[in-house]
């Protein structure tokens, strides 16, 4: 399966890009895709307990499983307002 | 055509325009408004900040100002809120985000408004970058969880305080 992952603010700098693209095995979550890029990007692996996701634009659990052509998106901890 | 009650964008934020957004959603009597500006300081951890620049996911950014606004619903019949917020570069005293709530009574309009910008804090996708005198951050604040009640307990009693 293929996937689109958003990356913002320090995760983002850590990637040197906003977007990825990444093929993942069938029934993969959200979590998997992460364990990738914090792979590719050691960076980002102190963030695993503070990040959170979101599939196709919508708040989801990190153990949700995904469909093919599915955006994801890993959030860093917030600091809107 | 009015403004959307929730949004996300780069243009100055108006007062004025929310508020008539809000008052043209809220059904039932008004009897009370209250607003929250929040402003860009020139002062943060003894850092002398220059601007900050925002970054957001501009639609789950909505889609969370939406969700609060149907907590506030639930915990305060009758209450009826509108955020927007920028993206892009603030500059020193610059509203970054305008939030106006609506009811009949005055004390469900505060408490609205209060619980409003704490759960903006809380869960909504938007990052500031911190850019001062010597560098520049990202301020990192909460993990957006929406579903973790401890979050809108302590929204609430914070709002109700």
């Amino acid at each position: 399966m293929h996937v689109t992952v958003r990356l913002f603010a320090r995760l983002k700098d850590i990637a040197g890009a906003p977007e990825l693209e990444r093929d993942v095995p069938a029934d993969a979550t959200l979590a998997d895709v992460w364990a990738l890029l914090a792979h590719d990007f050691p960076a980002m692996a102190p963030y695993r307990g503070s990040v959170s996701g979101a599939r196709n634009a919508e708040y989801s659990r990190m153990d949700a499983v995904i469909a093919d052509g599915d955006e994801i998106a890993f959030l860093p901890p917030v600091s809107g307002g | 055509m009015s403004a959307a009650r929730f949004a996300v964008t780069s243009d100055v934020l108006s007062l004025d325009a929310l508020t008539k957004s809000v008052m043209t959603h809220h059904a039932g009597p008004v009897g009370a408004v209250t607003s929250f500006l929040g402003l860009v300081r020139a002062e943060n951890l003894g850092r002398v900040v220059s601007y900050l620049d925002y970054e957001a996911y501009e639609p789950l950014a909505v889609k969370g100002f939406s969700r609060i606004a149907d907590e506030i619903s639930e915990l305060w019949p009758g209450a009826s809120i509108g955020v927007h917020h920028r993206v892009g570069r603030v500059d020193i005293g610059q509203a970054s985000i305008a939030i106006v709530a609506t009811s009949a009574h005055r004390a469900d309009a505060f408490a609205a408004c209060r619980y409003a910008i704490e759960r903006v804090k809380q869960i909504a996708p938007i990052w500031k970058h911190e850019h001062f005198d010597g560098g520049d951050v990202w301020i990192e604040g909460a993990t957006a969880e929406p579903d973790d009640e401890g979050a809108r307990l302590e929204a609430r009693k914070r709002a109700c305080t």
